[in-house]
């Protein structure tokens, strides 16, 4: 494209305020996770009076951090290892065969992204609560339900962006594997997963993410050894005192995981939509 | 893309067909069996064994639990009955009367928490949109430090909500707040220190950090459908004498469209159902004039313990955001195949 003049100009500035933007609560958290405890309780300065890795020692003590933090892998990786195993199955129906209730099928799963958290959360605590008390098969206030629920979250994106995926890989390839003797599971497994890794990979990023940041159920559906950090996180507050200091520093740890994941991975991510999803 | 020959596939090549194995049809089944269902009905069945474990999920956690939800909207679900629901009575419309009674405290409350929740989703769809196009607009072409700030932007959409919000919240504290600070003792604009987390203000905090966390899914979307544009109608046009304006109008925008036409109306549910961001940055008790839609309704719903009224509610909500979705749909697509 050619550019104008000013062009130049216009992206320093709009891109600039836009770095700003992102920058200043990334440099607050960084900043104050290594401010003494006195310098967050003050007035706020952008330079720490004395920097401390203390914060980073404390944020184990003052909340059982490293058992919320366990909870959260836990349900996370799995919830997003088993969103990916049936998104990928589904995905693959709906990219290879013309079967009746298809577009049903989309269309439903799709709709589900819509539904307010809200409206599924009462009755979906009340069914726990209920299996539990039938059954004793115990789903409120473990992980089991937790998982359950985050893989579902995640099935719809994943199965919309994976059907894109695989409709990107000619269909010849799969009759290729069909007619050296495979299945469509050998066709699935030998040809279009090998191909499809990035989109895979992105998808398997994206649900590991709404598992480790989901809050609303977290918060109504874990019990004290089951409790996830986004819900733990808020032990730092405590009746008279916040320790922002350890506050930035547990965010800043409980993000690193996710941040660095997305940041290493997120080229598969983009490359992902722009095969799927974005056509 | 990848090459059509992975190595599997050439190793599977050569030996099949020597053996003159015929290719089983339907599926890897062992013939001995597969061989007693028919073909047709083989094939039939495959799709549906695929999708099977997504319909199943999908029914156990969304479809279940919502047609459920729309009984229990019904009922006279208190606190006594949440343990043996079965016995909760029947109350047939009568949680959805109090729910659209303008004049009594639960409804009225609703309505004004609703007209909240219009208002922030347009301003912070808005602002997420424009930031998103902007952003992606600008870093087309190929400048120093591209490809790191195009990840950078991405950092607040991959951090967990509630690191990247209770940090704002920090921010937003009055008396060792940054935002105090740098408005009150940096730029000097005002005396008092204002509250940001409670009363007037606290609205437009949620509209800021909601389109911090917001604009860079947008900007993600944009950049990918950017770079299914073809470059040649960038070409074309400049030969043909267009400049960066106009080709912005008629080429980068309408190429845009169909993205930006599902992009707006995920950013519309999304911000309209966020339940997450005011959650973190108001904790418990959200100020009234933050009082968002999904807070609303779960702090009626688990401060009462009056599931049955929550429940109405829920629907009334869902029912909106048909309404508007159905209509947003049919607007766009007509403009689309009209144009």
């Amino acid at each position: 494209m050619r550019e104008p003049r000013w062009l130049p100009w216009a992206r320093w500035i709009g891109l600039g305020f836009l770095g700003l933007f992102t920058l200043v609560p990334l440099y607050v958290m960084v900043s104050s996770s290594i401010k003494p405890l006195q310098d967050v309780q003050g007035v706020f300065h952008w330079v720490p009076s004395t920097i401390t890795l203390r914060p980073f020692a404390d944020i184990w003590e003052t909340v059982p951090l490293a058992r919320y933090f366990g909870n959260s892998l836990i349900v996370a990786s799995i919830a997003s290892v088993a969103s990916v195993t049936v998104a990928i199955f589904a995905a693959y129906a709906v990219s290879r065969y013309r079967f009746p209730g298809r577009r049903a099928f989309t269309i439903t799963v799709l709709s589900t992204q819509m539904f307010p958290g809200i409206l599924f959360l009462l009755p979906l605590f009340m069914i726990f609560v209920n299996v539990g008390n039938a059954t004793g098969l115990e789903l409120y206030g473990t992980r089991t339900g937790l998982i359950i629920t985050y893989l579902t979250f995640s099935l719809p994106f994943s199965i919309w962006m994976l059907v894109g995926y695989f409709d990107s890989i000619p269909v010849a390839l799969d009759e290729a594997a069909k007619v050296d003797g495979n299945g469509p599971l050998g066709a699935l497994f030998r040809v279009v997963i090998p191909a499809a890794i990035p989109g895979i990979v992105a998808v398997a990023i994206y649900a590991f993410m709404t598992a480790w940041g989901e809050v609303l159920f977290a918060s109504v559906m874990t019990d004290d050894s089951t409790r996830t950090l986004a819900v733990g996180l808020r032990g730092y507050a405590t009746e008279n005192n916040v320790y922002w200091n350890q506050v930035m520093a547990a965010s800043l740890v409980v993000s690193v995981p996710v941040v660095a994941g997305f940041l290493l991975l997120q080229r598969y991510l983009v490359q992902g939509l722009t095969a799927g999803a974005v056509k | 893309m990848v090459a059509p020959t992975t190595p599997h596939h050439d190793e599977r090549r050569r030996p099949a067909p020597r053996e003159g194995r015929r290719p089983t049809p339907g599926g890897g089944l062992p013939s001995r069996i597969a061989g007693r269902i028919p073909v047709r009905l083989r094939r039939l069945g495959v799709p549906y064994l695929l999708i099977l474990p997504a319909i199943l999920l999908e029914l156990l956690i969304h479809v279940i639990p919502m047609l459920i939800g729309v009984g229990m909207s019904f009922l006279k679900l208190t606190q006594f009955f949440i343990r043996n629901w079965s016995e909760a009575p029947f109350v047939g419309l009568a949680n959805y009367q109090i729910a659209v009674d303008f004049n009594s405290a639960v409804g009225s409350s609703l309505l004004h928490s609703f007209m909240i929740t219009v208002v922030f989703t347009a301003l912070a769809v808005g602002f997420s949109w424009l930031f998103g196009t902007v952003g992606a607009v600008l870093m087309q072409g190929a400048f120093r430090g591209r490809g790191f700030l195009r990840t950078f932007f991405l950092v607040p959409y991959a951090l967990p909500v509630y690191a990247g919000v209770i940090t704002w919240s920090f921010m937003f504290q009055r008396d060792n707040g940054l935002v105090n600070h740098v408005l009150i003792d940096q730029l000097h604009l005002g005396a008092d220190r204002p509250f940001w987390l409670i009363g007037g203000n606290s609205f437009a905090a949620v509209v800021v950090v909601c389109v911090w966390r917001s604009w860079p899914f947008a900007f993600l979307i944009l950049m990918a459908g950017l770079q299914n544009i073809d470059s040649d109608l960038y070409e074309a046009s400049a030969i043909d004498g267009a400049g960066w304006w106009r080709q912005l109008r008629s080429i980068t925008m309408p190429m845009l469209r169909p993205v930006n036409q599902v992009l707006v109306l995920v950013l519309f549910l999304w911000t309209f159902n966020d339940f997450n961001t005011p959650y973190v940055l108001f904790g418990k008790a959200a100020p009234q004039q933050a009082d968002l839609i999904s807070v609303h309704i779960y702090q009626s719903s688990f401060i009462t313990w009056n599931f049955g009224s929550g429940s109405a509610m829920s629907v009334l909500l869902l029912l909106f955001l048909l309404v508007v979705t159905a209509a947003y749909l049919a607007i766009t697509s007509r403009r689309r195949s009209n144009a």
